[in-house]
């Protein structure tokens, strides 16, 4: 910029600066607040008072205790599967669908328009999808976390507009030289439109990890739980019993606190570790699903 | 493009003497592979959206899980007229909207602030790392935030430390009605306002250059810059966006409600949709939530209509 800058100008940028950094601060604090008092002595924790802004004593007795729960590793494992598995059938319909939408000169493309965009205005509501979920015999099974929500309707309508935006041209030659409908989604669509497809699938993929609510209500047996759902009963409800085993009560009371911000941390470490990279591709989205459909 | 839509209604004349089924057979041919796709989709949509759609006819019959939906009886509106007599349903009504109204006044204005400070500062690396940092918490499961906001707010947590060093009291804040709204609404701030600002400052960024250029020229200093033209770039967005939310005005979802609330609270705390968990899943009283659901969803749908409409008239950009 040209501009020439008055002495405002200067002390506008110092407070800019100022209120952005406290504003980072006030959002950063409390995830660095967590790992500090996971590392910290319980015992010498629990006679400090003030702010915390290191380790108090360092201790790493909060991590072996939740490493040695069995609950975090069946957690962990079937997480995995619920995101594996259901984000490849999330791309896979996904996919197909915004490619029957996408196609010009279909007969049913409209009628079949019009089915998906009711759905983004109305509901059934909880009671009746969840008797609907039951009715099937999905209830307590793995598939009721991936079957009911294999296609998110507004990602659809992403991975649609970016099929349109493809160049006709290709497709045309592609049919002239014989190829399928098969062919050109699996083979011409699907690489094309990478960047979207890698943009969904993280959607997809941070929204089966951070899911428990569905767990919560169809899912009965712990084995099959996810992640989320032990998180929630050793944060929310406070059931730090079964990682502490034979610790005197009085003491109980100072570990469970450093556990439960262990058991965060423990939890949270992968989504930490791909962060630039989700944060990166979930802008993109962003802007992606700003372009009117 | 004339000609093009010219011949295109005269093959519709055509058609229609071949018949609707002779087009859907023609169609077949040439189409089948993506007709098989399509019954794949019709399927899930059918079952898992179509499905509950029509199970909601539940709301005005005497469900019971072992007659099935087909066997109950019919009790047309009965359900909603107890709904509206119901001691909680005033309660769970205003909640919601109350809840919505905070959101609003205080929610909604910070991402635009922190999206006008940003897109103020000059070095990319500090702009980069206070997105980082902002954008960090949308990131987080709720259950993990809700995890940290029950221990932030317990008697011997956080908050309460710094009340303490502040020279205050130590309160329970989940425990207490009073101040369940003030730790929903400002725990929704810290998880939402730096991923919120990414659709301001989008809309700042694709304001073109030459309009600053053009108006430094003009002997615009930074201050008129600000009011005269990246004020008006991101208007017709704030604008859209105020309007949507409106249109979420009764839609609470209810996730975090109950992951925060419990019997203390309930006062200020519970809201339709986790009254509805409430009395449908745990109590089993499916047609009475049901129909609490059902008029949750035709408020909901009401509202988006109408505001969709609004914001189409207001600006160009609407969500469909």
């Amino acid at each position: 910029m040209v501009v020439k800058r008055g002495i405002g100008s200067y002390i506008f940028d110092f407070f800019n600066v100022v209120f952005l950094t406290l504003l980072s601060i006030i959002c950063l604090y409390p995830f660095l607040y967590v790992v500090f008092v996971s590392f910290s002595d319980a015992t010498q924790l629990a006679n400090y008072s003030g702010i915390v802004f290191k380790p108090v004593g360092f201790s790493t007795a909060a991590y072996e205790a939740v490493l040695a729960d069995p609950d975090i590793y069946i957690g962990y494992g079937n997480t995995l599967f619920y995101v594996v598995v259901g984000t490849i059938v999330n791309i896979f319909m996904t996919c197909i669908a915004a490619y029957c939408l996408s196609r010009r000169n279909f007969f049913w493309q409209k009628p079949l328009m019009t089915m998906v965009l009711i759905t983004m205005f109305f509901s059934g509501g909880l009671i009746p999808h969840f008797l609907v979920v039951k009715g099937v015999g999905l209830l307590n099974s793995r598939w009721s976390l991936i079957l009911p929500t294999a296609i998110s309707t507004y990602n659809l309508m992403i991975m649609k507009n970016a099929f349109q935006g493809l160049p006709e041209s290709i497709e045309e030659a592609a049919k002239i030289d014989g190829a399928n409908d098969l062919v050109i989604l699996f083979k011409i669509v699907f690489p094309l439109a990478l960047p979207t497809i890698a943009v969904i699938t993280l959607y997809y993929a941070v929204g089966h990890w951070n899911a428990w609510f569905n767990a919560m209500i169809y899912i009965q047996d712990r084995e099959l739980f996810p992640l989320q759902l032990f998180l929630r009963e050793i944060l929310i409800s406070n059931s730090t019993d079964q990682m502490m085993g034979d610790v005197a009560t009085a003491e109980k009371e100072q570990i469970s606190e450093t556990i439960q911000y262990a058991t965060i941390i423990i939890a949270t470490v992968p989504i930490l570790f791909l962060y630039p990279f989700l944060q990166k591709y979930f802008v993109k989205g962003i802007t992606v699903g700003a372009v009117k459909g | 493009m004339a000609f093009k839509k010219k011949s295109s209604g005269g093959d519709t004349v055509i058609m229609k003497k071949d018949s609707l089924i002779g087009k859907i057979r023609k169609d077949y041919q040439k189409n089948y592979i993506v007709i098989y796709m399509m019954l794949i989709v019709v399927a899930y949509y059918g079952v898992f959206h179509y499905a509950p759609m029509y199970g909601v006819t539940m709301a005005f019959k005497d469900f019971s899980i072992a007659r099935g939906l087909m066997k109950s009886d019919w009790v047309g509106f009965s359900h909603f007229i107890n709904f509206f007599n119901d001691i909680y349903a005033w309660r769970i009504i205003r909640n919601t909207l109350l809840l919505s109204l905070y959101q609003l006044v205080f929610s909604f204005p910070l991402p635009i602030l922190l999206a006008l400070s940003l897109n103020e500062l000059r070095g990319k690396v500090f702009k980069k790392t206070v997105q980082s940092i902002t954008y960090l918490p949308h990131f987080i499961s709720v259950v993990v935030i809700c995890g940290m906001v029950v221990e932030f707010t317990s008697q011997e947590g956080l908050i309460n430390d710094i009340v303490e060093m502040l020279g205050g009291e130590r309160v329970s804040f989940l425990l207490d009605p009073k101040y369940f709204r003030t730790v929903y609404v400002s725990t929704g701030i810290w998880q939402s306002m730096g991923w919120d600002s990414i659709i301001y400052l989008a809309a700042l960024t694709a304001v073109d250059v030459e309009l600053y250029e053009a108006a430094s020229i003009d002997g615009a200093g930074r201050f008129r810059q600000f009011l005269n033209v990246t004020l008006p770039a991101i208007t017709p967005t704030i604008v859209v966006l105020f309007i949507l939310k409106i249109g979420k005005f009764m839609s609470q979802g209810s996730e975090k409600v109950i992951l925060l609330y419990n019997e203390n609270t309930y006062e200020t705390a519970d809201i339709i949709s986790s009254y509805v968990y409430r009395r449908g899943l745990l109590n089993a009283d499916y047609s009475y939530s049901a129909a609490v659901g059902l008029f949750n969803s035709v408020v909901n749908l009401i509202l988006v209509l109408t505001t969709n409409k609004l914001s189409k008239k207001f600006s160009e950009t609407s969500l469909w």
